[in-house]
């Protein structure tokens, strides 16, 4: 105690200092901090540049009107090189070294569950941008936690949904041997299963995230001989297993769909090698019409001389949602913010998304459709916009997935 | 039986990629004695590479071919730059050292690719004329796959007229068996080791370039590969070009046959298959026992004194500036200085074994990781509160090194390194994969101080207090009967086994010890953070252990410590300055390899031999 006393004086002795100095307290002038951590270096960096690149955008945008609030936004970014003890290291550090208002941003899913919990324990409000596990807001889920992108469970909803009208019955799954790749092959079993109580699921491939052994996994879904093909893997995972089973055959006469396949992380790679007539949720950047979008692809091809990927616009909206939810808030106290995105409604080039107050889950949804090939690469077509809202479970059951503290 | 024919196909085609890496390393391990951690950086750029060459001229089969033989040209010349700059300047080092200084090269070709080529995967487009596949059995194979089985036996052949029929390869093999001799006969040795490292560079970027018809170009590739051909190499044994092939083999087929009967733990499979060799023929399958540079060392180091007048007033510092500098400094800094309390006693429990021991380990994680785990799932499941908790954290590092100890003290040199290793990959695959008991990688939540101790302030003194009061143990250890026969059988394991002194009882027991302080570290580790996840049981744990060792100098008591103050303080910043932060580092680990090689502590002891 006494030293704690000790330490109080020299603190403030300093700070006194500083104030002479700098004036430190916050004013009208000040700008509103935000925290932002997120894996920029090793082998995630191609997916958050673009999510980057998304909210410096709508920073610049909102400041260039004169901020939230007569304050601009100041974002604060780290690099937790996607490690979770890092991230939380650098989450401390935000909060008690640069004194951020809010944090936001992750990618995987564990690092984003570590610093919810962070957020929760310190009672600081997190916005959770990228990361799609179930678990941040039903079975993990904190009072201070808002996540932004459409989950697990419910992109998965979304193919599940156009899976049932398939005739196929006999189904193989293939995905990644870690939390996303088994919740997302249970949540389309079970939603699938729901509606179409007569498929089967005949066999399953768990191959170890980034180590996909492409020829052999091939093999063994073939051997299975599925009418259809639930896919979860993703990035270097995905353009071994496409290419495989192209040559193997695996993909005639077979219906595949596919998570996240349509977003252009993953689909550009695969340039002329895209497979066509999957069924995956993405992002057609190239074929929105709406004008909210138009504005968003407009603007950020001007300012960064490339198109927007799906973080992108997960970057763009979470910066987005600190805007509204501060206009909303009045102020920048974590008891306000939170009651803030309580319902907070925005709109975004996605549309219209509610944060709903059951579970913190934002409605913001993702377009589903059919691959193709245009021009020699991989593009969606006859594709939809799902609105998140209509995939979720009914309130009930969010109510059991989500125990009340 | 169709399936099964077609399958083992497919294995055959893993098998020859795997070969190719693997026998490189094997190479370079057998001349250079370098356990060279950046051949997967080799391998990563050989297809990086291959993709520019074959963007620009790769439309025709022969095109392509040039393509991919001009990448393993290019990387066999970087090779030679990497060789002749880098790693000729401390062959003299201890062993460690040098898997330091590659592991710096890692991080720097790391960065170098992600400015060069970008983040984004590249995916090459297939070979020609060999992009379709062919009906076997009713089942469709990859032409490509059986081009790359034969490539595989090209090589092999190549290898294998080169190592019989050539000066050079007469005088590589010479050198695996017995280097001294081959220089006592008057070889020029720097020449040799060069032409052998372009060669395992070659190799390597030949692998690599060979994989971008069926894989992307992916910063990940590195890292990815280079554990897998480890363990090759090691089932194989080390420095045979056979034992390579065999064991790559062996390994590709029982993954491909894995993912069919039991998809769920391909992960763990590679690794046991690792252990069991090694328990059951631990120079591996084609391997010669250890040759003799761990046992009967001819320099062993001076023997340690309990404290000068200098060295005391270091500890006495250290502990005035631990305890006073709360006082003065913000609330990040105790947060980010707790960080450092405890990874300087994992830091400390690793240079234990290391230097106290002579038992080198790559494997250190998995205690410390026990001791996190152990603390984390008795929150989690017991619903214990942080002190008892706590005090499981070294029951469950001791645990685990009484259990992995009892077989790895029986190896030495690199083969235990690699068993210590295999071990703790296991113990990382089993917390990644058993999600039902661990939380998978989804980790475990939840776990901070309790009330008592939930300000940083306290947490703080806490960790503080305790991993001084192990790290003094430890040191206090080093100078009671025990240390001093264990140094014993570290200089010299035959001379203290004729004394009567029961070698592997003494190794056994400081591995436990080493385990169960590491254990503390990790429970500390687990509360400091929150959470639990497999990454601390995973090889970079390790590696960054590794560091704060090496960077602080092995040969001091205090080197741990000014390594764990130095790795996280430089990372805590570099970090939040730079996107380039692995290439600072990695240059900096360089750096220090090459102008410092007793590390920093050696600083000291450099100046005080200056003094009059």
């Amino acid at each position: 105690m006494l030293r704690m006393r000790i330490r109080t004086h020299i603190t403030a002795a300093i700070a006194a200092l500083l104030t002479l100095t700098s004036a430190s307290i916050a004013t009208a002038q000040d700008p509103i901090r935000i925290g932002e951590v997120n894996s920029y270096t090793g082998p995630l960096a191609s997916f958050t540049v673009p999510y980057r690149n998304g909210w410096e955008l709508a920073v610049e945008q909102i400041n260039a009107k004169g901020g939230v609030l007569g304050r601009k936004l100041e974002v604060i970014s780290r690099d937790d090189g996607a490690k979770p003890a890092d991230a939380v290291k650098f989450a401390e550090e935000l909060v008690r070294r640069e004194k951020v208002d809010l944090i936001a941003g992750t990618f995987l899913s564990h690092i984003g569950l570590a610093v919810a919990d962070f957020a929760a324990r310190n009672k600081v409000l997190f916005v959770a941008a990228e990361p799609l596990s179930d678990a941040i807001v039903w079975a993990k889920g904190n009072d201070y936690t808002f996540r932004l992108r459409p989950s697990t469970y419910m992109q998965a909803a979304m193919l599940a949904e156009e899976a049932a009208k398939l005739p196929a019955k006999r189904w193989a799954t293939v995905a990644p041997n870690y939390e996303y790749g088994q919740s997302a092959v249970k949540a389309f079993q079970d939603v699938l299963k729901g509606l179409r109580p007569d498929v089967e699921f005949v066999g399953q491939q768990w191959p170890a995230l980034f180590k996909l052994d492409a020829g052999a996994t091939v093999q063994a879904l073939a051997q299975a001989k599925p009418d259809a093909i639930f896919n979860v893997t993703f990035s270097t995972d995905l353009a071994k297993l496409v290419r495989e089973g192209q040559l193997r055959g695996l993909f005639k006469d077979r219906q595949v769909v596919s998570l996240l396949t349509g977003e252009p992380e993953y689909l550009d790679p695969l340039k002329g090698e895209a497979p066509e007539g999957w069924i995956v949720t993405g992002y057609p950047w190239q074929g929105i019409e709406d004008a909210a979008h138009k504005a968003f692809l407009d603007a950020y091809s001007k300012r960064f001389n490339d198109y927007p990927r799906a973080g992108s616009i997960v970057g763009y909206n979470t910066i987005l949602t600190i805007a509204a939810m501060l206009e909303k808030a009045g102020s920048t106290d974590t008891g306000a913010m939170v009651a803030a995105m309580k319902n907070l409604e925005l709109d975004t080039p996605f549309g219209p998304i509610t944060y709903r107050a059951l579970d913190h889950q934002s409605t913001m949804g993702a377009y589903v459709g059919r691959t193709a090939k245009v021009d020699g690469k991989g593009v969606m077509v006859d594709f939809r916009y799902a609105n998140g809202a209509d995939y979720l479970p009914d309130d009930a059951t969010v109510r059991k997935l989500r125990p009340a503290k | 039986m169709s399936f099964i024919v077609v399958q083992a196909i497919t294995g055959l085609a893993s098998a020859a990629s795997l070969f190719l890496i693997a026998v490189g390393l094997s190479i370079v391990f057998g001349v250079t004695r370098v356990v060279n951690f950046a051949h997967g950086s080799l391998y990563m750029l050989g297809a990086y590479l291959a993709f520019s060459f074959t963007a620009a001229f790769g439309d025709t089969f022969f095109g392509y071919l040039a393509a991919i033989l001009l990448a393993a040209v290019v990387v066999g010349g970087l090779g030679a730059v990497m060789e002749t700059s880098l790693l000729r300047r401390i062959y003299r080092a201890p062993e460690l050292f040098q898997l330091l200084a590659t592991f710096g090269v890692v991080l720097v070709v790391q960065d170098l690719t992600r400015m060069i080529w970008g983040a984004d995967d590249l995916f090459a487009p297939r070979m020609p004329g060999l992009d379709g596949a062919i009906n076997i059995f009713g089942h469709a194979v990859p032409e490509y796959d059986l081009f790359l089985i034969a490539t595989a036996f090209v090589v092999l052949g190549g290898l294998w007229l080169l190592f019989r029929h050539t000066r050079f390869g007469v005088l590589v093999r010479a050198a695996t068996e017995d280097r001294e001799m081959v220089a006592a006969l008057g070889i020029d040795q720097r020449w040799l080791f060069t032409g052998a490292f372009i060669l395992g560079a070659a190799l390597a970027g030949l692998g690599g370039a060979l994989q971008i018809p069926r894989q992307a170009a992916s910063l990940s590739m590195d890292l990815n590969i280079i554990v897998d051909a480890f363990v090759v190499v090691v089932v194989g044994g080390m420095g045979s070009i056979m034992g390579a092939f065999v064991a790559a083999v062996l390994i590709s087929e029982l993954l491909a046959f894995g993912v069919v009967i039991f998809p769920q733990i391909t992960l763990v499979l590679i690794f046991a298959v690792m252990a069991v060799t090694l328990v059951l023929k631990p120079s591996g399958l084609f391997g010669r026992p250890e040759f003799t540079t761990q046992e009967d060392r001819r320099n062993p180091d001076p023997p340690l004194r309990a404290g000068d007048g200098l060295s005391r007033i270091f500890w006495w510092g250290l502990l005035v500036a631990g305890v006073a500098a709360p006082l003065v400094i913000g609330d990040f800094a105790i947060i980010v200085l707790t960080e450092i309390a405890i990874l300087a006693l994992f830091a400390a429990s690793l240079h234990f074994l290391l230097w106290g021991g002579g038992l080198i380990t790559f494997g250190h994680a998995a205690y410390f990781g026990l001791g996190a785990y152990g603390s984390g799932l008795a929150v989690f499941h017991l619903s214990l509160g942080m002190a008892p908790a706590l005090l499981l954290a070294p029951l469950a590092g001791a645990a685990g090194a009484l259990l992995f100890g009892w077989f790895c003290v029986r190896l030495s040199g690199i083969y235990m390194a690699m068993l210590t290793l295999a071990f703790a990959q296991i113990a990382w695959s089993a917390a990644f994969q058993w999600g039902g008991f661990t939380g998978g990688d989804n980790g475990i939540l939840g776990v901070w101080p309790s009330d008592w101790a939930s300000d940083p302030f306290v947490f703080y003194y806490l960790a503080f207090a305790v991993c001084a009061a192990v790290i003094w143990g430890l040191r206090h250890t080093v100078f009671s009967p025990f240390g001093y026969t264990l140094r014993a059988t570290r200089d010299s394991a035959l001379r203290s086994a004729a004394i009567g002194v029961d070698v592997t009882r003494h190794r056994w027991l400081a591995f436990t010890l080493a385990g169960a302080a590491a254990g503390v570290a990790g429970g500390f580790f687990a509360f400091a953070k929150g959470s639990v996840f497999p990454e601390v049981l995973f090889v970079s744990t390790s590696v960054d252990g590794l560091v704060m060792v090496l960077l602080g100098g092995v040969q001091s008591l205090a080197g741990p410590i000014l390594g764990a103050i130095a790795l996280t303080e430089i990372e805590t910043e570099l970090t939040r300055l730079t996107d380039l932060w692995q290439l600072c580092l990695g240059i900096l680990i360089i750096l220090l390899v090459v102008v410092l090689p007793h590390g920093l502590a050696g600083l000291s002891a450099f100046m005080r031999r200056r003094q009059p």
